[in-house]
C-alpha cells in the first residue's frame, strides 16, 4: 500500500552525531518534499554521508530524529525502510553474485511479492540499462555498471523517497548524464535527496541545495538564491569599439544607481551590479542614447564552484555580505 | 529473512569456500580417526573414535565458515545495504547463522560413509550414532555462534578467524582432562578446576557420543549459541 504522495518526504530534525570527541554532524534539520530533488553538497568530511546514514537508520544519531514518509526511522525501522531506496557511498554490492541473482535477493529482502517480481525486474533492467550484464557476476563489471546495479537495487521497489550518496561518482560523462536523466525522470513523484561534490550536477538535476560545512547546514535554498551569493551576480562584461573606449567610462558612469563599480582594462569593462539585478538592459539603453558602439555585452555567469569555495573557506566574506 | 538465509547459504557455493571446506572437512573427519585414532583396529562397531575428533577438527573449520559472515559485509560496505533493507537486525543475525549452521549440517551429512561402513562391517547401535550426530551438530552451532559474534567485531577476516579459533579453543580446553590435570599440577584448587571444566564442551559432548542425551547438555549448547548471537546483535547495533 503506498500512502498519498504528500506524506512522502524525507525529514531530519536536529540530527547530531559525535564519534568520541569529534562532532561530525551538528543539529541538522531539513526536509525534502515530493517532487523535489535536493542536492546535498559540502566539502569532503563535512558530514554528508554521516547525515544520510542517520536518515536511513544505519547510524543512530546522538541527538535528533529522522523520518521517511512520516515514519520515524528508529522507532519503526522496518516500515520506514520499506518506503525509501538508498544507494550508499561507493556503491557496495555482493560481488560474487550475478546482477539478476543480486536483484532477486534485494527484491526478497524488500518483500516484493513474487507476482510483482518479474515486472519489477524487467522495469529496473530497462531503466538502468542492465540488459547486457544481466547474467554477469557483479565483481567483473565496470564501475559504471556497478553504479547502475546500485541504483537498480535502490529503485526496485519503486520507493517514494530516494537517498543517493554520490550517485555519479566514478562515472564517465555519458554515464553521468544517464544517471541524471534517470533522476530527472523519477523526480516528478518522489522526494529525492542526493549528495554530490560535483556542482554541475546541482544545475542538471536539483531544484534546491543544502550546503553542509563542518557538520552544520550553511545554507538551504534554491539554486538561484545560491547563485545570487556570487559577488558578480547580475554584472556585465562589455567590450566597446576602441575609438569609444575613453568616452564609455563617463557614459557608464550614469548607471551609478545600478552599478557599484566599474573595472576597466583597455576596451573591456566589467560593470558590477549594485543589488544583484541584471544590469545588461540598462547598459544597452544608455549606450544606445550615447551612440556607443558595443562589440560585446555578456552577463557574467556566476559559477557555483566559486560560491561553494568562498562559502566553505574559513572566514567567508560572502556570508558577511549577505548577512 | 528468507532472502538473507538463501543468499548466505548459496553464497558458500558461489565461492571456493564451500568446496574447500567440504573436502577438507571430509578428509579430516574420516582421515584423522582412521590414521590417528586407529578406527579400524579398535574393532568396535561404533563411531566413538570418529566423534572424539570432531570438536578438534571443528576448531579450525568452523571459524573458517563463520569468519566471513559479518566481517566480509563490513569490509565491502554491504552491511550498509543489508541493514537498510526492511529486515530487523535480529533476523539478519539469525538468518546468517542458520545458513552457516545448515551448511555445516550438510558437511556432517556427507560423513554418512562412516556409519554406513561400520554398519557394513558390524552392527552399530543406531541410537548412539544419532545422538553422536546430534551432539556434533549442536557443538557446531555453539562454535558457529561464537565465530559469528567474533566476525561482527572486525572487518578483517583473518582477525575474525583467529579470534573465533581462540574462543572455541578455550571452550574445548576447559573441558579437556589433559588441561584439567595441568591446572591441578599447578596447584589450582580442585573445585575451581571442576567449575571451569563445567564450561567445557567435551564433558557435554562426550556423553552424547556414548548415547546419553541429557537435557542440561542440550541447554548448554543452545544457550551458548543464543548468548553468542545476542552478543553479535549488540555489537552490530549502532
Amino acid at each position: 500500500m503506498s500512502a498519498p504522495h504528500s506524506t512522502a518526504r524525507i525529514e531530519a530534525n536536529g540530527l547530531s552525531k559525535s564519534f568520541g570527541e569529534i562532532q561530525a554532524v551538528r543539529n541538522v534539520s531539513f526536509s525534502v518534499n515530493p517532487g523535489e530533488v535536493v542536492g546535498f553538497i559540502g566539502p569532503n568530511g563535512a558530514g554528508k554521508s554521516t547525515t544520510l546514514r542517520m536518515l536511513t537508520g544505519f547510524l543512530r544519531p546522538s541527538e535528533g530524529s529522522a523520518s521517511i514518509a512520516g515514519i520515524d526511522v528508529l522507532k519503526h525501522p522496518i516500515q520506514a525502510r520499506l518506503r525509501f531506496g538508498y544507494l550508499p557511498e561507493t556503491g557496495p554490492l555482493y560481488g560474487e553474485m550475478t546482477v539478476v541473482e543480486f536483484l532477486r535477493f534485494v527484491a526478497g529482502a524488500r518483500r516484493i511479492r513474487s507476482v510483482e517480481l518479474d515486472g519489477d525486474l524487467i522495469r529496473v533492467r530497462k531503466v538502468c540499462h542492465l540488459e547486457k550484464v544481466w547474467h554477469q557476476t557483479i565483481e567483473t563489471l565496470s564501475k559504471g555498471y556497478r553504479q547502475r546495479v546500485g541504483l537498480a537495487q535502490a529503485i526496485i521497489h519503486d520507493p517514494d523517497c530516494l537517498i543517493l550518496d554520490e550517485p555519479t561518482d566514478g562515472l564517465d560523462p555519458n554515464q553521468k548524464q544517464e544517471v541524471r536523466d534517470l533522476v530527472n525522470e523519477m523526480a516528478a513523484e518522489k522526494a529525492i535527496l542526493l549528495s554530490t561534490h560535483i556542482l554541475e550536477e546541482l544545475e542538471a538535476v536539483c531544484s534546491r541545495v543544502i550546503l553542509l560545512h563542518q557538520g552544520e547546514i550553511l545554507l538551504d535554498e534554491s539554486l538561484e538564491a545560491m547563485r545570487k551569493r556570487h559577488p558578480l551576480f547580475g554584472s556585465v562584461k562589455i567590450r566597446v569599439a576602441p575609438a569609444d573606449a575613453d568616452r564609455s567610462l563617463s557614459v557608464f558612469g550614469k548607471l551609478e544607481p545600478f552599478v557599484e563599480r566599474i573595472d576597466r582594462q583597455g576596451d573591456h569593462f566589467l560593470l558590477r551590479s549594485r543589488d544583484k539585478r541584471n544590469v545588461s538592459d540598462a547598459v544597452l539603453a544608455v549606450s544606445k542614447d550615447a551612440g556607443l558602439a558595443l562589440l560585446e555585452v555578456a552577463p557574467v555567469i556566476p559559477r557555483l564552484e566559486e560560491v561553494f569555495q568562498e562559502l566553505t573557506r574559513p572566514q567567508s566574506k560572502f556570508i558577511e555580505e549577505q548577512g | 529473512m528468507r532472502a538473507i538465509f538463501l543468499r548466505e547459504f548459496f553464497g558458500y557455493f558461489r565461492t571456493p569456500v564451500a568446496w574447500v571446506f567440504l573436502s577438507v572437512f571430509l578428509i579430516a573427519s574420516v582421515g584423522v580417526p582412521w590414521f590417528l585414532g586407529n578406527f579400524f583396529e579398535s574393532n568396535d562397531a561404533s563411531l566413538r573414535i570418529f566423534f572424539r575428533f570432531i570438536p578438534w577438527i571443528y576448531l579450525f573449520l568452523i571459524p573458517a565458515v563463520g569468519m566471513r559472515l559479518w566481517s566480509e559485509e563490513k569490509k565491502s560496505g554491504t552491511l550498509e545495504l543489508l541493514l537498510t533493507y526492511p529486515v530487523s537486525l535480529g533476523q539478519a543475525v539469525l538468518a546468517k547463522f542458520l545458513a552457516g549452521w545448515l551448511f555445516i549440517g550438510l558437511a556432517l551429512l556427507l560423513t554418512a560413509g562412516m556409519p554406513l561402513t561400520v554398519a557394513y562391517l558390524g552392527d552399530p547401535d543406531w541410537g548412539t550414532v544419532a545422538s553422536g550426530y546430534l551432539g556434533a551438530f549442536l557443538v557446531a552451532g555453539a562454535f558457529l555462534g561464537i565465530c559469528s559474534a567474533c566476525s561482527s567485531l572486525t572487518a578483517n577476516s583473518v582477525i575474525s578467524f583467529v579470534l573465533g579459533l581462540m574462543c572455541c579453543l578455550l571452550l574445548v580446553l576447559l573441558g579437556w582432562n589433559v588441561f584439567g590435570d595441568l591446572l591441578l599440577s599447578l596447584n589450582f584448587p580442585v573445585p575451581l578446576v571442576d567449575f571451569l571444566a563445567s564450561f567445557g564442551v567435551l564433558p557435554r559432548f562426550n556423553p552424547m557420543v556414548d548415547g546419553i542425551v541429557a537435557f542440561a547438555d542440550l541447554v548448554y549448547f543452545v544457550s551458548i549459541s543464543i548468548f553468542a548471537l545476542c552478543f553479535n546483535r549488540v555489537v552490530l547495533h549502532r
